[in-house]
């Protein structure tokens, strides 16, 4: 709903008596009432008169149609409702719901929004945060996404519980279940284990990193940091995925979004940290920075996962420095003002250097974090809206 | 004395090759004579044109007995056993304790005195299975082991299984050892492929089966000992058997019937009730292995029956148990290849029974005057579903719940006494 019409209607009660009011001619009032806006050099004056009616405006309030607090981002694309119980990869998806969900993303980016969100979205619901492995930057991001939603948050940090006691995830699941959560976000250092959950609660699930095999909500986010840096395109951008592929979720979950946004993927890593027959994947593998990043729009590189590694995957932190890691040297073999990301958190010095990672006119890495919280809450409040359907129509007053 | 007979059989051989309809004539327990005219003679079984074959010998079958009763226990696998057409088990040394002392291949033989079929045990390689120690398989050879086994886990130390191979020539006894190079294994979960990336699984390369068949080939070679590969898994292992074979290398291998019936693909959404060891393989590598049968590359197929229970599966694919029951599968799921034409009958048929017997010394496997009565009667055509909580084993984990398979026992017979009917 347009602010104009609301102020229009509800302060002065109607176009001729608004136009009585502010002294100008009906055809004026209503053209602010059809365009929904009201031009800011009569701001002072529609304050001012405002007041005769008691009604005190503050400039704010002339901004509330270009963020609709209250009204209702659109939940579907091109005409696909988005009606899927679970975030668990990005292959659950289909194009259209992935614009649903970046769509979403980009309503909630905004601050203004995000601070002074839509709390009824979440209203009554429990989100249960369950992390397996550490990871604050992820856990925070989607307690903070929950509250500001409206939701019952709760986090278990089940690593140092019941695990230890020799409970198995299916015992933690069955307690949890009894909890009546409506949102269960999982992290674990399993592959398939949100998979396996999902089977076994009543509840969405949402996959917050499994093992080595999917981290769908850090590649939405990335999509949707990269449209906002592109003016909105990803179809044709050519992005070099770089390090230590084989132990990253956030690399297959990326190939898999990126694709299917219609970008060019390479991946470019030593042999040893590149996946078997990686070269099936639909992008195209380098070895060698150089050639890898020739013509690239973004650089993304990967964390080297130290903490996943059994036996020696490169000779030294040094050597893979030298020849993988991301210095101004190396970047300027992409594409001039090319951008570079990290799903955090950076070794620096050993896949990164602190100058390309701290340069703003370079990095999006803090983009990446500003853009985490708005992407949950999109993901979030998609999950609920599909929740509320599938479950009744109407059961959401 | 007691009297038997098996009328309108199709009574198949797969020792002699020999094809034919008869009748089939079992005196105390013994085959007595066979043909087409032969009359019978005491109790009658009206086969109906089925077919009549020796009792299937499964050399490779876990139970948890001693230790981990609730597995699986001897006697609830002899019945699952009976009830699959397997009239002769093998039980693997990977109990707790390790069957590596003469006394518990005598428990074991204790245990199985009423069972309804004939369970023999498999003396571990090493003591605990620790991969170092030789145990004693002269004594447990004595004693009744027909065959020795590290179970799951291959001997490491090169050295030592040259040892095993060359000090267990002198008892002419048969060495079982994994394919599986273990450096090249650690961790892994899943065969490792463009899949297994893609599903975040660490994965073992074929690679690492075929370097260790290549080894034990060259100490079996060095050493005069008598080598099984124990359940190859790939088409580049098979590779390895068949090039042994043609030098006259005393060589021989198996195959689980999961690895001939799945791929990796059945891994599917990670079900863990397809997580086996060996991982199941490419789709290419199934097709060279039932290939292997029909040429007579692979000389066993086995269940690698494992039971575990509920518990030990339904976890993350990584920390989830391996294994699955395959007693009363084996036969079905092979008759099923049979009937989609990946198989030969008679070799396949060859694989269960006379090829195990004579790798193990047994008198049964086959159908001659004079050898032990242990008989099945398939329906080769009949249809069923397999439903896992149907299955007679006390653990119920198969990767064929819901499948269509088609061809099923229909009596087994084992000693001359009818120990199942369907």
């Amino acid at each position: 709903m347009a602010y104009a019409k609301s102020i229009i209607d509800d302060i002065f009660g109607g176009i001729r008596p608004a136009a009585r009011a502010l002294e100008r001619s009906a055809s004026t009032i209503q053209g602010w009432y059809e365009a929904g806006t009201i031009p800011q050099k009569h701001w002072e004056d529609v304050i001012e008169h405002a007041k005769a009616f008691d009604h005190y405006l503050t400039p704010d309030d002339f901004f509330a149609d270009f963020f609709p607090v209250s009204s209702s981002p659109a939940m579907s694309s091109h005409g696909y409702p988005f009606e899927k119980l679970h975030c668990l990869a990005i292959d659950d998806f289909h194009r259209p719901d992935i614009e649903t969900l970046l769509s979403l993303g980009e309503h909630y980016l905004d601050l203004s929004v995000q601070k002074n969100p839509d709390r009824s979205v979440l209203r009554g619901k429990t989100l249960v945060n369950l992390f397996f492995e550490n990871s604050t930057r992820t856990e925070k991001s989607f307690e903070l996404a929950g509250k500001r939603l409206g939701a019952d948050v709760i986090s278990m940090q089940v690593a140092s519980s019941s695990v230890k006691k020799g409970e198995t995830l299916l015992d933690t699941a069955t307690t949890l279940n009894a909890m009546n959560p409506d949102l269960l976000v999982v992290r674990h250092g399993s592959s398939g284990a949100p998979a396996l959950l999902a089977q076994k609660v009543s509840c969405s699930v949402i996959n917050a990193g499994d093992g080595m095999h999917a981290h769908p909500t850090q590649a939405l986010l990335d999509a949707l940091t990269l449209r906002q840096a592109f003016d909105g395109k990803t179809d044709g951008l050519r992005i070099a995925i770089c390090g230590d592929v084989l132990h990253s979720r956030v690399a297959r979950s990326n190939v898999k979004l990126l694709n299917m946004l219609g970008a060019e993927v390479r991946l470019i890593g030593p042999p040893t940290l590149l996946p078997t027959d990686v070269d099936r994947w639909g992008v195209d593998v380098f070895h060698d920075m150089k050639t890898g990043l020739a013509g690239c729009d973004v650089v993304m590189m990967l964390r080297l996962q130290l903490e996943r590694m059994s036996g020696a995957f490169v000779p030294s932190k040094r050597e893979y420095f030298h020849f993988h890691g991301l210095d101004r040297t190396k970047l300027a073999y992409a594409k001039v003002g090319a951008k570079v990301m990290h799903p955090g958190p950076m070794n620096r010095g050993v896949e990164i250097s602190s100058d390309v990672a701290d340069d703003p006119d370079i990095s999006l890495v803090m983009q990446q974090v500003e853009t985490g919280v708005a992407m949950r809450m999109g993901i979030l409040h998609a999950l609920s809206n599909a929740q509320d359907g599938v479950q009744g129509h109407g059961v959401k007053s | 004395m007691s009297t038997l007979s098996i009328i309108n059989a199709r009574i198949i051989d797969p020792a002699s090759g020999y094809d034919g309809d008869g009748t089939l004539v079992i005196e105390d327990g013994v085959i007595v004579e066979f043909g087409p005219d032969s009359i019978a003679e005491g109790d009658i079984i009206d086969a109906k044109g089925m077919i009549c074959a020796p009792g299937l010998i499964d050399m490779r079958v876990s139970t948890g007995e001693p230790g981990r009763e609730n597995r699986e226990t001897i006697a609830t696998a002899a019945r699952a056993a009976a009830a699959g057409g397997v009239t002769s088990i093998v039980i693997m040394p990977e109990t707790n304790p390790v069957i590596d002392d003469m006394s518990l291949v005598d428990f074991i033989a204790r245990r199985a005195e009423n069972a309804p079929v004939n369970v023999y045990a498999a003396g571990a390689l090493t003591k605990e299975l620790d991969g170092k120690t030789l145990t004693e398989i002269g004594l447990m050879s004595e004693a009744g082991a027909v065959m020795f086994s590290n179970g799951t886990h291959p001997i490491a130390d090169a050295q030592t299984m040259r040892r095993l191979l060359s000090y267990s020539a002198s008892f002419n006894a048969l060495i079982a050892n994994r394919a599986m190079e273990p450096s090249l294994s650690k961790g892994a979960v899943a065969h490792e492929s463009d899949l297994s990336s893609r599903l975040g699984l660490t994965g073992a390369p074929a690679a690492a089966e075929r370097i260790m068949a290549e080894r034990d080939v060259a100490l079996a070679e060095l050493t005069g000992g008598r080598l099984l590969i124990d359940m190859i898994s790939s088409a580049e292992a098979l590779e390895v058997v068949r090039r042994a074979k043609s030098r006259d290398l005393d060589v021989s291998c198996s195959v689980s019937i999961n690895h001939l019936s799945l791929n990796e693909v059945d891994i599917g959404d990670y079900r863990t009730f397809v997580k086996l060891d060996p991982p199941l393989r490419e789709e290419s590598d199934r097709l060279a292995l039932l290939e292997g049968i029909n040429d007579g590359t692979i000389d066993v197929i086995v269940s690698a029956h494992d039971p575990r229970p509920a518990g030990e599966k339904r976890l993350p694919y990584a920390e989830a148990s391996t294994g699955a029951v395959g007693l009363e599968i084996l036969l079905s799921a092979a008759l099923s290849q049979v009937a989609d034409d990946r198989l030969e009958l008679m070799p396949t048929l060859a694989a269960m029974t006379c090829n195990p017997a004579a790798l193990l010394g047994l008198k049964s496997g086959r159908i001659t005057e004079g050898a032990p009565a242990d008989l099945i009667i398939i329906d080769p055509h009949a249809p069923w579903i397999c439903k896992s909580d149907a299955l007679l084993s006390r653990s119920k984990n198969t990767p064929f719940d819901g499948r269509r398979l088609t061809g099923r026992t229909v009596k087994t017979i084992c000693g001359g006494v009818v120990v199942f009917e369907l």
